[in-house]
Parts: C-alpha cells; sequence; structure tokens
C-alpha cells in the first residue's frame, strides 16, 4: 500500500478516537444550589441496599438540590474494590471490612490521613417461603430447615416436618428446595446461618455461592421467588419485603417460633457484639451476629449490609457531602423510607445513637 | 486484499481520466474507506480475542484452591462447556427439521397471498428481544411444560434424558432448549428458503416432466440444491444458541452438574448464563476465571464456524 493510503487509514481511525473521546467527556459543572450542600459524589456496592439507596439518594438529593450522588450496585465486593481504588466516595457492603488479602490496610491506606468509617445501614430479614397447597401456617426448627436444604428431607409429610407442626395435615408432596443461582449476600446469610446454628447438618463453607448440588435454582431475590410461587412443594428464602403471597415459615429460636418482622430482625443487633478485632479505627462498628441467640423474639436469619467512608475528603464539599448523607441514613426518617421502600429492618434509636459519632467524624470542613 | 483494491483503484483511474479527473477523489476516499473498514474489523477481532487471553491468564496461572470453589480451572469449565452444548444442540436438533419445512412451505408450497403473510411473521420471530423470550419461557412455557415432563418421565423414564424427576416449575434444559429452539428458527429458515426459492427452475420442471409428485421433486431437486444453506442456516443458528445468554439465565435452574436428564430441576449452566449470573458479585480472580470461559465460548462458536465453512466449502466445490 502506498504511504498516502496508510495515511488515510490512521486519519479515520484518529477521526474514530476523537469522536468517541468526546463522547467520554461531559459537563461535571454543579447546578446552582439551593440547600447548603453542592456537588456531586458516587458510591458503587451491595445488590441487597440498591432499593435503599435510590429512596435514600433521592429524598437526600430532593432536600440539597445541588447535590448528585449515584449508587452503582455493582455487588459488595465490587463497591469494597472500587472503593479501595478511590473511585467511589463510599461503598455498600454486605459484609464488613475483613483482614483477607489485605483488605482492611488497604481500605485504611485510602482514607489516610483519614480514617475509615463503617456503619451498619441497612438491616433486612430473610424470609423461609413456601408454596404447598393446603398448608397456611409452618414451623420449622433449624435442624429441619437444614435437612430441607441440603436435601436429606424429601417429601413434606416428613416426620421431622411433622413433629414441628402438630395438628397440621403435611401432603406427601416431593420438596422442592429453591436457591439462588447468582452470587448473593442473601446466600451467605443464610448459609451462615445455618452453619453457626447447626454446624452438625450444615458443613458447607459459607459463601454467596450456594454450596449443595441438584436444587432449584433462579435468578435473583425475583426469581426465587418466581420459581417457589410456580412449584408447589417448593420453599426458598429471599427478603422478607419480597414475600407477597407466599407462605413464610416462622423459625424456631429458643423455645419460640418466631416470624421474619423488621422489629424481630433489628433485635439481632442489639443482642450481638461488635467485632472489635475488625474495627480498626473508633468509627467502625462490624457485627458478629450472633445467629445462636435464643433470646425472645429475635430473627436470626438477617442480612446486615454497611457503609463505609473515610473521616476525610479531597475536598470539603465531598467530605460535606458523605456527611450529610450517611447522617441522612441512620436518622430516622432515612430508616423509615428504607423500611418503606425497601423492607428493611430499621436501626433502633439506641443503635442509631451509638452510630452518631462515626458520622459526626467526618470533617466537612479542612 | 491488496490486489482487490489495486484493481478498483486501476479501474476508478480509468473511469476517472475517461471523465477528465474529476471522479477521482470519490473513488480514492471510497476505496481508503473500505479498506479502513476492514482494517478496523481484523483490528476488532484480534482486539477481543487478546483481551480474552491476557485477562484469562491469571486464572489460568493460578493454583486450584484460590479458584472459585477451589476446583481446578478445567473442572470449573467442563460442565459449563457441557452444559453450552447440550442446549445448543437440543435447539440446533429441533429447529432444523421445523425450519426446513417452512421454508419449503414459503417457497414452495403456500398459495401466493399466505406466503408473504407467513414470510413476514418468521422473520418477525427474530426480531423478539431475547429477554422477552426469557419472560416467555418463565411465566408460559415453564408451567405449561411441567405436565407434560410428568408424562415423559412416567411414560419414557427409562431413556435417561427423561429419567426425572421432573421439575414442579419447568425451568428445565428441556424448556431452555425449546426456547432457543423457537429463537434460531427464523434465522435458519430464512436462510434455507432464499436459497430454495433460487432453486433453477429448468430442474424442478423436468423433475416434474418425468413424472415425479411434487415431494419427490423437491427431494431430489431443491433439498440437495439447497443442502450446502441448510447447514449453513443451522450452523448461524447453533452460533446464537451458543452464545445466548438472557432467556437462558432467566428460565434454567442450574446446579453445575453434568447430566443428559433434561426435565430435572439440576441442570448443568451455559457458559454465557453463568458468565451473567456471576459476574455482578464477582472480584478479583473470580472475574479472570470467567473470561477464561468466555475465552472457551470463543473458541467454541469459532470452531464450529469453521467446521460450518470447511463443509459449505466442500460442498460447493462437488
Amino acid at each position: 500500500m502506498s504511504p498516502s493510503r496508510w495515511l488515510a487509514i490512521f486519519a479515520s481511525l484518529a477521526v474514530l478516537a476523537i469522536g468517541v473521546s468526546a463522547c467520554g467527556s461531559s459537563d461535571d459543572s454543579a447546578s446552582s444550589s439551593s440547600g447548603s450542600l453542592s456537588g456531586q459524589i458516587a458510591g458503587a456496592g451491595s445488590t441487597a441496599q440498591e432499593a435503599a439507596q435510590e429512596a435514600w439518594i433521592a429524598e437526600f438529593e430532593n432536600e440539597n438540590s445541588g447535590v448528585t450522588i449515584s449508587y452503582d450496585a455493582v455487588g459488595s465486593g465490587g463497591g469494597r474494590e472500587q472503593f479501595i481504588a478511590g473511585g467511589v466516595a463510599y461503598a455498600g457492603s454486605d459484609a464488613a471490612l475483613e483482614e483477607e488479602e489485605g483488605e482492611l490496610k488497604k481500605a485504611a491506606d485510602r482514607c489516610s490521613p483519614g480514617k475509615l468509617v463503617e456503619i451498619p445501614a441497612y438491616v433486612s430479614p430473610i424470609a423461609v417461603i413456601y408454596n404447598l397447597e393446603g398448608v397456611e401456617s409452618l414451623q420449622l426448627d433449624p435442624e429441619t430447615l437444614a435437612k430441607i436444604f441440603n436435601q436429606e428431607i424429601t417429601t413434606w409429610d416428613d416426620p421431622a416436618i411433622a413433629k414441628d407442626n402438630p395438628g397440621v395435615e403435611l401432603p406427601d408432596t416431593r420438596i422442592t428446595p429453591v436457591n439462588r443461582a447468582d452470587e448473593s449476600g442473601t446466600t451467605e446469610n443464610f448459609t451462615d446461618y445455618l452453619s453457626e446454628v447447626v454446624p452438625s447438618i450444615w458443613s458447607y463453607e459459607v459463601s454467596g455461592d450456594w454450596p449443595v448440588k441438584g436444587g432449584e435454582a433462579a435468578q435473583g431475590t425475583s426469581g426465587v421467588v418466581e420459581a417457589v410461587t410456580a412449584g408447589d412443594g417448593a420453599i426458598g428464602y429471599a427478603d422478607a419485603s419480597q414475600a407477597g403471597e407466599l407462605g413464610v415459615a416462622t423459625i424456631k429460636v429458643g423455645s419460640q417460633y418466631v416470624e421474619p418482622t423488621p422489629e424481630a430482625a433489628a433485635k439481632i443487633l442489639e443482642e450481638s457484639p461488635e467485632a472489635k478485632d475488625l474495627a480498626k479505627t473508633p468509627y467502625m462498628f462490624p457485627f458478629e451476629l450472633d445467629r445462636k441467640t435464643e433470646s425472645q423474639g429475635t430473627y436470626p436469619i438477617v442480612l446486615v449490609s454497611y457503609l463505609i467512608g473515610c473521616t476525610q475528603y479531597g475536598s470539603a464539599d465531598e467530605a460535606a457531602i458523605v456527611k450529610g448523607f450517611f447522617n441522612y441514613v441512620i436518622s430516622s426518617e432515612g430508616q423509615a423510607i428504607a423500611a418503606e421502600n425497601a423492607g428493611s429492618a430499621p436501626l433502633s434509636t439506641s443503635l442509631a445513637k451509638k452510630l452518631q459519632p462515626a458520622v459526626d467524624a467526618i470533617e466537612s470542613s479542612s | 486484499m491488496e490486489a482487490q483494491v489495486d484493481t478498483t483503484t486501476n479501474a476508478g483511474q480509468l473511469l476517472a481520466a475517461a471523465s477528465g479527473g474529476r471522479r477521482r477523489w470519490g473513488d480514492r476516499i471510497f476505496s481508503n474507506f473500505a479498506v479502513a473498514a476492514a482494517v478496523t474489523i481484523l483490528a476488532l477481532l484480534a482486539g477481543v480475542a487478546a483481551f480474552l487471553l491476557i485477562q484469562a491468564m491469571p486464572a489460568v496461572t493460578a493454583s486450584s484452591s484460590d479458584l472459585p470453589g477451589g476446583k481446578s480451572l478445567i473442572d470449573y469449565i467442563a460442565p459449563l462447556a457441557f452444559g453450552t452444548v447440550l442446549a445448543a444442540t437440543i435447539a440446533v436438533a429441533l429447529a432444523v427439521p421445523l425450519a426446513v419445512a417452512v421454508a419449503l412451505f414459503i417457497s414452495h408450497i403456500a398459495p401466493r397471498r399466505l406466503l408473504l403473510v407467513l414470510g413476514y411473521m418468521v422473520d418477525l420471530l427474530a426480531a423478539v428481544p431475547s429477554i422477552v423470550y426469557g419472560l416467555w419461557g418463565i411465566f408460559v412455557l415453564g408451567p405449561a411444560a411441567v405436565g407434560p415432563m410428568e408424562w415423559l418421565e412416567q411414560k419414557l423414564g427409562f431413556i435417561p434424558f427423561f429419567e426425572g424427576p421432573a421439575s414442579v416449575t419447568g425451568r428445565t434444559m428441556l424448556v431452555a432448549g425449546l426456547v432457543l429452539t423457537v429463537m434460531i428458527l427464523p434465522i435458519v429458515s430464512a436462510v434455507a428458503r432464499e436459497v430454495f426459492s433460487q432453486t433453477p427452475r429448468k430442474l424442478q420442471e423436468g423433475a416434474l416432466a418425468l413424472g415425479a409428485t411434487r415431494w419427490e421433486m423437491i427431494r431430489m431437486t431443491v433439498l440437495p440444491f439447497g443442502k450446502s444453506s441448510i447447514i449453513s442456516g443451522a450452523m448461524l443458528g447453533l452460533g446464537r444458541a451458543l452464545g445466548e445468554t438472557m432467556a437462558v439465565t432467566i428460565i434454567l435452574s442450574v446446579s453445575g452438574i453434568v447430566t443428559f436428564n433434561l426435565i430435572s430441576q439440576a441442570n448443568p449452566s451455559t457458559i454465557a448464563a453463568n458468565i451473567a449470573l456471576d459476574f455482578p458479585e464477582s472480584t478479583g480472580l473470580a472475574i479472570n476465571t470467567l473470561i477464561a470461559s468466555g475465552l472457551v465460548l470463543f473458541a467454541i462458536t469459532l470452531v464450529t464456524n469453521l467446521g460450518a465453512r470447511a463443509i459449505i466449502a466442500r460442498q460447493n466445490i462437488q
């Protein structure tokens, strides 16, 4: 080919490249604000928090018209990674920061010279949902629950189920256990509960991936709800707020069978000790959930999701927005909105009071 | 490529000379643009392959205990590749006879008025987004298939495909395969139809004149003439079925196992569906592992396409 022709090729490629980069740049200038805060920040992380985040952000932006917050529900792991890399101002995570792979240290470095902030912001009960014709209410103890999900118990008229449900006529329908097909915090918390409470029956490693093969698997909370709705004899686990018309099993805690109500779920944080070894700053509140609790009226199968941020940011504006936003999230108003829109369990006022210093520590003026 | 470009340029120069040099620039721009487009395609393909290779490398070199599930990379990908091929095979096996029948009906049997409408209808099937097929599969076809699948288990349970126990939700490999069948039907039949209708009239009339019935005429002239188009249509369909993501992700109840049992609740996943399911919550090495599985899918589709081209090339020589 002649040089002039090559030149033309490169020229056309160059034009293409310029066109693409032009599309990439956007107008970042903040619009005029009526509130005291202005600017924009980004957060990323937990998909479980997504509905709550959307509600919080909408309301917060309403009150501070100069503020834009974007939350990308990439998943907890991705959120922590982006936070550490400095890509986002805060992360939403279904697990507290851990020592593994130096995560805690890297996160601390990201905030340096400021300090890490980690507060539980979203507590959601995970309900055991079932679809069994003619059975209106179902009581399960943890052993039976674990045996149903590891496929040891295969029919509904099994003596173990009958023992938990005196007086209930159980059909001989085959049990179809439904689990999440995608990796999820819901699965992780559900299996964590089983392995904490009945380790002799549930010997699998706890992870976001469902460990038992051969069950029915569906994508996302909506997929599990749909599969349980469709199959007679199906049983699954999903955010309590999404259970809809399906039957919800009560779970034996101590000597009682407890329903997955928001109050019962919020109570677990009061029962549980803080994981002191994972709290590297006074502003971190990682919880070691006490799944084995026998305390009355506590529902132990819950998902606790955290907000992770720093006490100092590059710009005072950014810090002020993070502070304002975190403050709003743990306020009774913010918790009520999440409960309404995402079916979460509001934090107790005593816990919110305990978390307040962490939010106050964010330095809004440099 | 070079030779072709030069001929067009020469022809352009001749034309330009004839018209007094005015058209020369237009030809230049056009030929340069065409070359640039061709180079971009090659660069894109090479870029995608390079991306997959580079990103998959960490998963290939990592020790198996660090990979998701603590299994070796081959153990991780093999069931997925199996599921991918199984779902696509069901789809192609069901879609090809159906598509050929539809194509023959449109090209040789249907009355003229019906022909146009039916042709459009089949093409419209291709315009339905795959997510819609997925929703249709999970809300309509799946529940409707529960009864027939129980029947299959009872009557034909001795065949490994229908061993059961039949799923109560209908989210099985068989249903996923059926949805894929509907999805690739228009592609296969459009390619076949186009070639069937080009069967030389002389051949067809000759066969009829020799006393062949309509079916014999089709069997002796149309089908042999359209053989390579059926194969290339089937391969195009196979390509789509292999890579189909959303419909399978929504419908299939996946369990990471290898089984030929098509009607139970435990099914092998497919590569594309597995990536869609696990990518959102994956980080670090888990992402490299998913990309490595993507590389395998890329290789499978590449091999199928090359195989199809080889078959068609041999057909054409004969």
